[in-house]
């Protein structure tokens, strides 16, 4: 009997085990549990970092914001789990987080060997170098034999082997697993040069004794596409993931923001009326109310409001918009139409 | 009648026989484990097929593609995964070993000092094991590694003792580089050792014989050390050095002991060594009063009765614990991941998961290579210890 017991129990074990691989419906499992999981960075200032108020802020977070208005039309309503470069994918596929927003570069590989799906790209980047200006570098070309800091696990990584390879330069690797390690070691001078994405750079250079001693160095050395990811047999998550930020940008486009929202929904531009759900019925489409983009803008704001006050001329960072201006000022933000 | 009862009672027999019930709970726990194990991997499979996620192990001929800090073997960006799992295994090894001798070597300093008459010597051994063993070890690994690297001047501004060089990126020291017939200084030190224990066995055999003792210990040293010596005066030094020169950014040429490595074999000794100080003074203290003052009685020296009585007795209490001592160590240094040292957590399980993303394969892989090691080495102090075990007769 006993033993009956114990076989029953494996097997209602094993059953449950089975059973915790991501389901398909993760839309429905999200409105059930009330909050969208969403991976973040265990500190990138700008992208995904805890304020002086102990609440995340960043472009990053703002997008999952985002995701948490579309679904529920409450921007609060999501939940951010920290994660280090190496364990972002790991969790996103053990369905631990239900969308990764934590600057994260697009590669082929990830986005096909890993099961995984890129749902755009929300900040376009370049991997650059940062060193001391008393060093009196004026180009990356001049950086051979020297000491360099680096993350684990990132295509950084990769990039700087082959950039120094493709220019026969000779380097030494420092590699941490956690940002802060990185961070640490380049201050204490372990190396001489810090290498990541330049918007990283930027963000990293503020937190340093003396920002000013430091330089980031012209080269960019590769394409470094960020964007949110999801995991691969879920379409209708995936859309939802995709036109959050497309909403967010073609918002900006068509010059809506989060203070003339309420006044747009009566504009007669048949564009604005797509968008914000007064004709049509696309939010029902991806499995949303009609409002799903309205609530987006009106909570969060549109893409150009959020990259002003994360990393923008409205954050510490200042960021100049460049390749992330619409494609109507030469920028590459372009948002397929909602029709 | 007579026969029916008989096939009765074998019938009842069999049923309630200890034997064949517990052959049938143990085949019915083996089916369990098995069908467990099974279940578990079919459902990993199923899982990531499922997930669309890529499984094998064929990824490990791919080109790696990324660069490690230090490696014992030959290793480039264009070697394999593979490549770098062994670049990973050998440093993990080398830490390892390394940190097992010194922390051998401190812990039966210390050990043996908590024991001494001199009060000084007692009380800073006590306070030496006290502060290190309750410390949780990663802050330790933190703390000399912001010492190592706090301490140590710029790489521009190094600390110079003839051509060795001592800043923030580590010692560097000149390279021998080996000519032909170097290898014979090997092959003598080898030679050496053996030679030694031939002596060895001879002098006690000589000893059993006619109670004549022979300096073992003077004469091993001087065939391992003599031997190799004699070796290189006679090949005329068979080296070419290449010393290290701060040229550009850091120093090129000569070898460098990375300020990461200084700071994990640091931690990782202290930490275990006060361990095994205690381990040791337990085992010295284990071994009863009476045996000291049975030798003396016997008119043995202090010496030679620490040395022939009390330490072969304390041995069979100190080496299972002390088993658990380097298994710690070998486990502890996956902590290397902590401060940058390419150890195989950080260059396998770090890099190498990341990225290719088989997740599941890379961390077998990596458990599989801790439990080898652990076997390796508790199987070796297994031997060891029936070696030293009180032989009874």
């Amino acid at each position: 009997m006993k033993t009956k017991i114990f076989t029953g129990m494996l097997a209602s074990a094993a059953l449950a085990l089975s059973a915790s691989t991501a389901s398909a419906a993760t839309l429905d499992d999200v409105k059930a549990k009330g909050f969208v999981q969403c991976g973040v960075s265990t500190g990138l200032s700008g992208f995904s970092a805890p304020n002086d108020a102990g609440e995340w802020s960043g472009i990053d977070v703002e997008y999952c914001r985002g995701v948490a208005a579309a679904v529920f039309g409450d921007p609060s309503k999501v939940k951010f789990t920290a994660l280090t470069a190496k364990e972002r994918f790991t969790a996103l596929q053990s369905g631990e987080i239900d969308i990764l927003s934590r600057n994260t570069t697009w590669t082929m590989s990830r986005d096909t060997q890993l099961g995984l799906n890129f749902a755009g790209v929300n900040y376009y980047d370049g991997q650059g170098f940062m060193v001391r200006k008393a060093l009196g570098l004026n180009s990356a070309l001049e950086l051979s034999g020297a000491s360099v800091c680096v993350q684990t696990g990132t295509t950084t990584e990769l990039n700087l082997t082959d950039y120094f390879k493709a220019n026969n330069m000779e380097y030494k690797p420092v590699v941490f697993e956690k940002l802060e390690e990185v961070n640490a070691a380049y201050a204490a001078n372990r190396c001489d040069v810090y290498t990541t994405d330049a918007s990283g750079l930027y963000s990293i250079r503020l937190t340093l004794d003396n920002p000013d001693e430091h330089t980031v160095l012209p080269e960019i050395i590769s394409k470094e596409p960020l964007g949110p990811v999801v995991r691969q047999g879920d379409d209708q998550w995936f859309n939802i993931a995709k036109w959050t930020h497309i909403a967010m940008v073609n918002a900006e486009e068509l010059g809506v923001t989060s203070e003339n929202v309420d006044l747009e929904k009566d504009s007669e531009n048949p564009n604005i009326k797509r968008l914000l759900g007064t004709e049509g019925n696309f939010g029902e489409s991806i499995g949303l109310d009609a409002e799903w983009a309205y609530n987006i803008i009106k909570t969060v704001g549109n893409y150009g409001e959020v990259f002003d006050r994360t990393v923008g001329a409205g954050s510490p960072l200042k960021i100049e918009r460049g390749r992330n201006a619409l494609w109507t000022d030469g920028g590459l933000q372009y948002g397929p139409p909602i029709r | 009648m007579n026969n029916d009862s008989n096939a009765q009672s074998s019938k009842a027999s069999l049923l309630y026989d200890p034997v064949a019930r517990s052959i049938f709970f143990q085949c019915l726990t083996v089916a369990i484990v098995a069908w467990l194990v099974y279940a578990g991997i079919n459902n990993a499979i199923t899982n990531l097929e499922k997930a669309n996620v890529a499984s094998g192990f064929g990824f490990l001929s791919d080109r790696s593609g990324f660069d490690v800090s230090q490696s014992l073997i030959e290793y480039t960006n264009d070697s394999s995964y593979l490549r770098a799992f062994y670049v990973g295994l050998t440093n993990t090894l080398l830490v390892s070993a390394l940190g097992i001798f010194f922390a051998t070597i401190i812990g039966f300093a210390v050990g043996i000092g908590r024991l001494s008459q001199n009060y000084l010597i007692r009380k800073i051994c006590m306070v030496y094991v006290e502060l290190l063993r309750n410390i949780p070890l990663l802050l330790q690994l933190l703390f000399w590694y912001k010492a190592v690297l706090g301490v140590l001047p710029n790489v521009r501004d190094a600390m110079q003792v003839g051509n060795i060089y001592l800043s923030n990126r580590g010692l560097a020291i000149p390279k021998f580089i080996p000519e032909a017939g170097a290898s014979t200084i090997f092959w003598a030190f080898v030679v050496g050792i053996i030679a030694t224990f031939v002596v060895a066995k001879w002098a006690k055999k000589r000893q059993m014989k006619t109670g004549q003792q022979f300096p073992t210990i003077l004469v091993g040293f001087g065939l391992v050390l003599g031997l190799p010596l004699l070796a290189l005066i006679v090949l005329g030094f068979p080296f070419v050095i290449e010393n290290p020169e701060l040229g550009g950014f850091n120093f090129r040429g000569g070898s460098v002991v990375l300020p990461e490595f200084v700071a994990l074999l640091l931690g990782l000794a202290l930490y275990t060594a006060a361990f095994i100080a205690e381990i040791v003074r337990s085992g010295i203290l284990a071994v009863s009063k009476g045996q000291t003052e049975a030798a003396y009685a016997l008119g043995i020296r202090p010496n030679i009765t620490m040395r022939k009585v009390i330490v072969p007795q304390a041995m069979r209490v100190v080496i299972p614990p002390l088993t658990s001592q380097y298994l710690n160590l070998t486990k502890n240094s996956s902590l290397a991941v902590a401060i940058g040292y390419p150890d195989l957590v950080a260059i396998f399980s770090g890099t190498v998961l990341n990225q290719t993303g088989q997740a599941v394969e890379v961390v077998l892989m990596t458990m599989l290579v801790y439990l080898f090691l652990s076997l390796v080495t508790s199987t070796f102090m297994n031997w060891f210890n029936s070696r030293v075990s009180l032989v009874e007769r």
